[in-house]
């Protein structure tokens, strides 16, 4: 009735308007020349006149207006269609509409070969959630946890860090908003890994590159993990964690135009009641304890500017004894003490239309206070004839500073280009004491300049290029070096595209080689990537083939009277390898889950290995498995994890005085960890709820399978041993509270 | 006293508001106020939406042509939305109208600063984003909307769309959520209540919702 008596009132008002004045229909047809689009706002502009094209396309409206006028179409994903028109008040005017793709982040092809990124950006690349990040089961809420679930990263369990396609750890490099980390992770001990310092919710995106990477970062011959953090929070809260490990508490503030933030938290972590119950490998005389506390702010500058600063302050500290492999019935006394501090400060900026502004400094300095020696089993010192070499202090005081600054010029469309420079600088001080008292200081300063440019070409919405240079300067050793880097991706077809990637990576020996009796050059890493992709919202393939050469990798030997020194860079070696990739949220209603296979060959020789062989921390066939089901009438998500690697070599490496050979080799059986975890997520869906809770059980290696990470030695080769977990199986029981603090209600009395 | 100095600042500034409106605006508005309840239809919202537009961006200083507009888009993308896997993302579908929807209200935010209205539509925007992928969003999108939904009551506590939205939510929201039909009833009457005594400032300025909660309290007989 009511549409009935509107139409009547259209009618008869347009019925007398035209009687009044003289009318000019439009009329036309939009499409993006091959298929109809619906939905396009077309305007007169300055005008109240205009229509909207119907699910074939056509629109048609009349206008009493007369003269020049500008008709203009629009619609989400294309470019803007403008034509001047002339009115003169009579007839129909036809005017046919191509619009034509804007090249979007949306809609443009994606330069992935090689990336893995998390983060809520809708582009192909980003084949995880921020959220997945903590949700993956095998993960214990480490970020690396979870992208050792992606293809590329291997399952080493007995040291941390990402070892990616047949690299070290050392060749991975991380990065928090734009500057590198120095100490990402925890200290750790021998054959146990440490954990990440960084919470993941600390970030809000996170890149991880596998290879190919672009020339804003350098030293780093594998991958770069670039991460970016929080920027400000959504309202004024505190948070509260309790878990059997430790507990924890944070405050941050929201300011009332939203545009300063400022919080801290603190979180004490303390293994004893934890290791009670589950018997440890390690028998502890202090217990692991780490306190730490973190502040930070945040001020938005602009509309697209902000500036932010976080600090982090720790101290860890632990002192255990294992039974020793190198005399049986003595125990091996292993104790750290470690302080670390972490500043980052970051500004960008937006300047006028064209330009982007990237600007990063951070500094670390990290003490660790590391006891080492031997123990009789009434657990006093003593030190043993011949063993006397495992009885030392030593004394780490490292501090690192590195600035990076970004420019960023936008082209047309989605093309810029980025140039800038990074400096990093370290000054490490040891104090190493032997058993007798003698001490050996040592000081060890050293820095990178670089400078690099970039730029990302959109040919088409399909064809996109990356090209850069890096130029990079280091003091010790003193050289310099120029490393290309070249990306290509091609769209084939509105879900499907396919990848190039090129380049060259420079990284320097690692500290612990430095300074060698022999003058040492950069080590060496080619990548070659070639990827295809197919990702729609709900389902992602990922394909990816490599081949990685090294060349200039440190050889060590007997220089100096000492034998174990970086001698040369004559080492080399290459990996290459296939890995699939398949998420699937669709398929199974409520099912999440994602497949992740990688095949490496890799071989080197470098450090002491007597020849080109498989490294001990490469394994030939790496899988893991990954689900995640949200059960909506309990409110509760099931995680589970099932990681596999095929078994790794092991070597036992000696010197004869002249060269070195295998005392002993073999493989170690292989790796699986099955891994699940419950989230109970009381107040998700609740609309118009401030407070959430979460409550975490979570369970490693639940299926008590054995994993033997590797072999080690006794000093005289007599007897070995498997390097096993501390323990088989690790429950972990924790709940997270967040409070929205809203002046007008007390929210913990809401909640409880 | 205090009640005839309200209603006289009322008219005062229903007076001034409706003064500072040209005849044609008013005149190419008035037809669309009936469309608003009546449309149930993406395309028709959209056209809806889009017709809105033309007004406001013609015109430039008339919050209300920019106020339906976005209201217009976020009730398309609500429509978009309903229906399918509740938990899945379905962002890169959503998104676009909140994008337009979010642009325009905060033009008319810029023009009419703490209006309860507003707020409204703020909070369905809201909802609209968390609906677009809620595993990920819930913590960010659903206490933002329930802060616009407070502060739309803040303003103005008779308007009955607030409660309009809040009797929506409880209705929909699965149970183990919170959801609760009968509590949505409650806030239904309630709004059909305020309803019988509300009168929009001019014959253009927001009034729909009637015909919603009628048809929401038809469901329980």
């Amino acid at each position: 009735m009511r549409t009935l008596a509107k139409t009547l009132f259209l009618t008869l008002f347009t019925g007398i308007s035209g009687l009044v004045w003289a009318q000019t229909t439009i009329t036309g047809k939009v499409t993006d020349k091959k298929n109809p689009l619906p939905l396009v706002s077309i305007v007169l502009k300055d005008t109240y006149d205009g229509a909207t094209s119907d699910s074939s396309g056509n629109y048609s409206f009349r206008t009493s207006e007369k003269g020049e006028y500008l008709l203009i179409a629009t619609s989400v994903g294309y470019r803007p269609f403008e034509q001047k028109i002339t009115l003169d008040g009579k007839g129909t005017l036809t005017i046919d509409i191509v619009l034509k793709e804007e090249v979007t982040e949306l809609s443009a092809v994606v330069i992935s070969a090689g990336t893995f990124e998390a983060s809520d950006r809708k582009r192909a690349a980003a084949v995880l959630d921020p959220i997945d990040i903590v949700t993956t089961a095998s993960a214990n809420g480490d970020i690396t946890g979870a992208l050792k679930t992606l293809p590329g990263a291997q399952q080493v369990g007995e040291t941390e860090g990402l070892f990616v396609r047949g690299g070290t750890a050392g060749e991975t490099k991380i990065f928090i908003d734009g500057t590198l980390v120095n100490n990402f992770f925890q200290g750790s001990a021998p054959n146990i890994a440490g954990y990440g310092r960084f919470s993941p919710f600390l970030f809000k995106g996170t890149v991880f590159s596998t290879g190919g990477y672009s020339a804003l970062y350098g030293q780093a011959l594998s991958s770069a993990l670039v991460l970016e953090s929080i920027d400000l929070p959504e309202r004024t809260s505190a948070s509260l964690g309790l878990s059997v490990i430790g507990v924890n508490g944070g405050y941050q503030a929201l300011s009332k135009n939203k545009k300063f933030s400022w919080g801290g938290a603190y979180s004490y972590m303390n293994l004893a009641p934890a290791f009670a119950i589950i018997k440890q490998k390690q028998d502890y005389a202090r217990m692991p304890e780490i306190q730490n506390g973190d502040i930070n702010f945040r001020i938005k500058t602009s509309a697209k500017g902000m500036i932010k600063y976080y600090a982090y302050f720790a101290r860890n500290r632990f002192d255990f004894t294992v039974n020793s492999i190198d005399s049986p019935g003595y125990l091996d006394r292993f104790a750290l003490k470690n302080f670390n501090m972490y500043h980052n400060l970051s500004w960008k900026e937006s300047i006028g239309k064209m330009w982007k502004l990237n600007m990063g400094f951070s500094y670390t300095n990290n003490a660790d206070d590391i006891r080492s020696g031997m123990k009789d089993g009434n657990k006093n010192d003593v030190l043993l004839n011949g063993l006397e070499f495992k009885k030392f202090d030593l004394d780490l005081d490292a501090n690192y500073f590195n600035a990076k600054l970004v420019f960023e010029r936008r082209l047309r469309g989605l093309s810029a280009i980025r140039f800038g420079g990074e400096y990093n600088y370290s000054d490490e001080k040891s104090l190493f004491t032997i058993y007798n008292g003698q001490k050996f200081p040592d000081r060890l300063r050293e820095n990178v300049k670089s400078v690099f440019a970039e730029s990302d070409i959109y040919i088409t919405n399909a064809l996109a290029a990356k090209i850069g240079t890096r130029f990079e300067q280091s003091s010790l050793p003193d050289k310099t070096n120029i490393a290309p880097r070249l990306s290509l991706a091609y769209k084939l077809s509105k879900r499907s595209q396919a990848s190039l990637a090129y380049g060259i990576f420079y990284q320097n020996p690692e500290r612990r080689y430095l300074p060698s009796p022999n003058e040492l050059d950069f080590m060496k890493a080619t990548h070659y990537i070639a990827q295809y992709m197919t990702v729609s919202s709900v389902r992602t393939f990922r394909a990816e083939i490599f081949y990685k050469k090294y060349d200039g990798l440190i050889k060590t030997g007997f220089a100096g009277g000492r034998e174990g020194v970086a001698v040369n860079n004559n080492g080399f070696g290459d990996a290459k390898g296939f890995e699939f990739f398949w998420r699937d949220k669709k398929t199974i209603k409520n099912v999440d889950y994602w497949i992740s296979y990688s095949f490496l060959d890799t071989k080197r020789d470098f450090l002491n290995f007597p020849g080109a062989i498989t490294p001990n921390f490469a394994a030939k066939h790496t899988a893991s498995f990954v689900v995640k089901k949200f059960v909506q009438t309990w409110k509760m998500q099931f995680n589970g994890a099932y990681n596999y690697a095929s078994g790794r070599p092991y070597y036992d490496i000696r010197f004869d005085g002249t060269k070195y050979y295998f005392a002993d080799r073999g493989m170690v059986q292989d790796y699986h960890n099955v891994s699940v975890a419950f989230n109970y997520l009381p107040s998700i869906g609740k609309q118009n709820s401030k407070n959430f809770a979460v409550y975490v059980l979570s369970i490693s290696n639940a299926l008590n399978i054995k994993q033997v990470y590797g072999y080690q030695y006794s000093y005289n080769g007599l007897r070995k041993e498997q390097i096993v977990p501390p323990s088989r199986v690790f429950v972990y029981i924790g709940a997270f509270f967040s409070f929205g603090i809203d002046r007008s209600q007390d929210a913990i009395d809401r909640l409880f | 006293m205090k009640k005839t100095i309200f209603i006289l600042s009322a008219i005062l500034i229903a007076g001034f508001s409706f003064g500072q409106m040209p005849e044609k605006f008013v005149k190419a508005m008035e037809p669309k106020m009936a469309a608003i309840d009546t449309t149930m239809t993406v395309q028709g919202l959209t056209d809806l939406a889009n017709s809105f537009e033309r007004i406001a961006d013609a015109e430039k200083n008339q919050w209300l042509a920019y106020y339906y507009a976005a209201f217009c888009n976020a009730s398309a993308g609500l429509m978009v939305a309903s229906g399918g896997d509740m938990m899945a993302s379905k962002a890169d579908k959503t998104d676009p109208y909140a994008d337009k929807a979010e642009k325009q209200l905060s033009k008319a935010e810029e023009l009419m600063k703490d209006n309860s209205e507003v707020f409204v539509v703020k909070k369905m925007i809201a909802t609209l984003r968390m609906i677009g992928d809620p595993m990920n969003r819930y913590m960010t999108y659903g206490p933002e909307a329930a802060q616009a939904l407070e502060t739309a009551k803040k303003l103005d506590a008779n308007n009955p769309r607030v409660y309009l939205l809040e009797a929506q939510d409880k209705y929909y929201t699965p149970e183990q959520f919170g959801g609760n039909k009968d509590e949505a009833k409650v806030l239904f009457e309630k709004s059909k209540q305020l309803f019988e005594t509300f009168k929009p400032a001019t014959n253009i300025h927001p009034n729909w919702g009637r015909g919603t909660v009628t048809y929401f309290l038809s469901q329980y007989k």
